[in-house]
């Protein structure tokens, strides 16, 4: 239990003592954000979709921390470079509870991340509804966030060197991103690409963010924390195989 | 290992019985780890008695690292026998890893943290006891003279500073067993004969045995008990630096190594890179 929490320690120092990557990766949900939260506002409204920046804030908080756990994730690869990985594969711990820290780990400042973008959607002109409901956003959003550390780092048990980064971002977080409903609603959508959004783990979780946010308690978001729950565990299991298949 | 071990030398095939007879902290018997095609390590065996100190020598590529990397765990072998300090590295990893401590070839630190973080970290990864830690670690930090600087972070430190910051903290979970990969590259000598007095004292005292691989011929001679010699992944020598000498009829440990292992110019180890180009050449002569 303490390798857990001091594993757990080390990536909150590391995000922490890092302002330029907690500022830099701001940068992209904020500009999504802005320009399509007031940019398609109008023609959204005039459709009857009402207030788009509501509808669209929790996916753009999504992004924020989905981009930051896979990345968190994959830093085990730079781990791997800079020789700390092999420290962590000698010690007399289960791998389990090096991938639950460094997983755990990721996933806060992730989380954190996901915090900072609610903030500076809130000075942008978001709303809460129910205040009461916000720590269930929170817990959608550490969900969120530990489903794609875990994705993250089964990915940098895998990848020997940061090559495949590109191919990770372009054929998957940005597919999963776009192909869920954090910038559109479901509804009336194409069938095909509905089956995709509705496959979509993130899907559940900005489901359960928007409803904890702005909409209402209902029975979803029960809907949305089994799966998003459910999904970790599996993910958690996987990441730590592949990391136990690690040789240095 | 005894004291004159003469027939110690060129033994590729087996271990001195003397060697046999006494309690082993590491049993090698037959070990083989290959690349694909390529054998890294081509059917060695040895032991290491516990609470002495061995010199594992060899040129660049012979073999070393990866015979250390599959007795620490991190590496599995493609067969063979292997027992650290009574435990199968590959069937009981947690208790061979409890057991030996590490200073690697190349670093290992995490240059985020400071010394003291990274001392911390180790410390209760190996499960060591808050208060004992606090002492151990000021004890070894200081003794590796980087007290004042505990502080700061270990991307500011000089390559000499880091390797000393290993040292130390391949000390603090006060293993039976230490593996040094060639851990004075790089330090000035005030502090090479600083950590070899060290190490030699805890091996007198605490009966801690010592596996360290170096190509400092003196170091060799100086502090171990007995040198085993590897070359393109096979054992070609074994045996006390006096004992190597005679057998050679040289003059000193250097000569004595070079008349063993003769005197072509390595490659260095094959990396992943190395070994993938290598898979793929066999595959394709097929």
């Amino acid at each position: 239990m303490r390798a857990v929490w001091i594993l757990w320690l080390r990536q909150i120092k590391r995000y922490s003592r890092s302002r330029s990557r907690m500022i830099g990766s701001l940068g992209q949900p904020v500009l999504f954000l802005f320009a399509l939260g007031y940019g398609f506002g109008p023609i959204y409204a005039r459709a009857g979709g009402g207030n788009y920046l509501e509808f669209v804030a929790p996916g753009i908080m999504a992004m924020g921390i989905i981009f930051n756990a896979v990345f968190g994730g994959i830093e085990i690869i730079w781990d791997r470079q800079f020789g700390f990985l092999k420290e962590t594969l000698v010690a007399p711990v289960p791998r389990l509870a090096i991938v639950l820290g460094r997983t755990l780990g990721g996933a806060t400042t992730a989380m954190l991340q996901g915090v900072i973008v609610l903030v500076i959607c809130l000075i942008a002109g978001f709303h809460i509804h129910h205040p009461l409901l916000a720590p269930l956003a929170l817990l959608f959003m550490f969900l969120i966030a530990l489903v794609f550390s875990a994705i993250g780092t089964a990915i940098g048990s895998v990848l020997k060197d940061m090559q495949g980064f590109q191919l990770i971002m372009n054929f998957l977080v940005m597919p999963l991103f776009f192909f869920s409903n954090a910038l559109f609603p479901v509804s009336g959508l194409p069938a095909a690409l509905r089956i995709a959004v509705r496959l979509n783990p993130l899907s559940y979780g900005v489901a359960g963010m928007r409803d904890a946010l702005v909409g209402r308690a209902s029975l979803d978001m029960a809907t949305d924390l089994a799966v998003l729950g459910a999904l970790a565990i599996v993910l958690l299991g996987v990441s730590s195989f592949l990391f136990s298949r690690i040789e240095v | 290992m005894d004291g004159t071990g003469g027939e110690a030398l060129f033994q590729p095939e087996g271990m001195t019985r003397e060697a046999c007879a006494m309690a082993a902290m590491i049993e090698v018997h037959d070990l083989v780890k290959e690349f694909g095609t390529f054998k890294a390590v081509d059917r060695i065996s040895f032991s290491v008695g516990e609470g002495t100190i061995r010199a594992f020598l060899g040129p660049n590529g012979a073999g070393k690292t990866t015979t250390i990397k599959i007795l620490t765990t991190v590496l599995a072998p493609t067969s063979g026998r292997i027992k650290v300090a009574g435990y199968d590295p590959v069937r009981e990893r947690t208790a061979v890893r409890r057991a030996f401590g590490i200073v690697f070839q190349d670093p290992s630190l995490d240059e985020e943290l400071t010394a003291y973080e990274n001392m911390q970290l180790h410390g209760v990864l190996y499960g060591v006891p808050r208060k004992e830690l606090r002492e151990r670690m000021e004890a070894l930090i200081s003794f590796v003279g980087l007290w004042e600087r505990r502080n700061d972070y270990v991307k500011q430190f000089s390559g000499g500073m880091k390797r000393r910051l290993e040292i130390a903290r391949a000390f603090l979970h006060q293993p039976r067993l230490l593996f040094l990969d060639e851990p004075t590259l790089g330090l000035d000598p005030q502090t090479r004969s600083h950590i070899w007095q060290f190490v030699r004292g805890l091996s007198r005292e605490h009966q801690v045995t010592v596996f360290f691989t170096t190509h400092a011929m003196e170091e060799a001679e100086r502090v171990a008990d007995d040198i085993t010699v590897i070359d393109r992944g096979r054992i070609v020598a074994e045996g006390t630096a006096a004992s190597l000498k005679d057998q050679t009829g040289t003059g000193t440990l250097e000569d004595a190594f070079i008349a063993v292992t003769g005197r072509d110019i390595r490659e260095d180890e094959a990396g992943p890179v190395d070994r993938m180009r290598m898979m793929r050449r066999a595959w394709r002569g097929r």
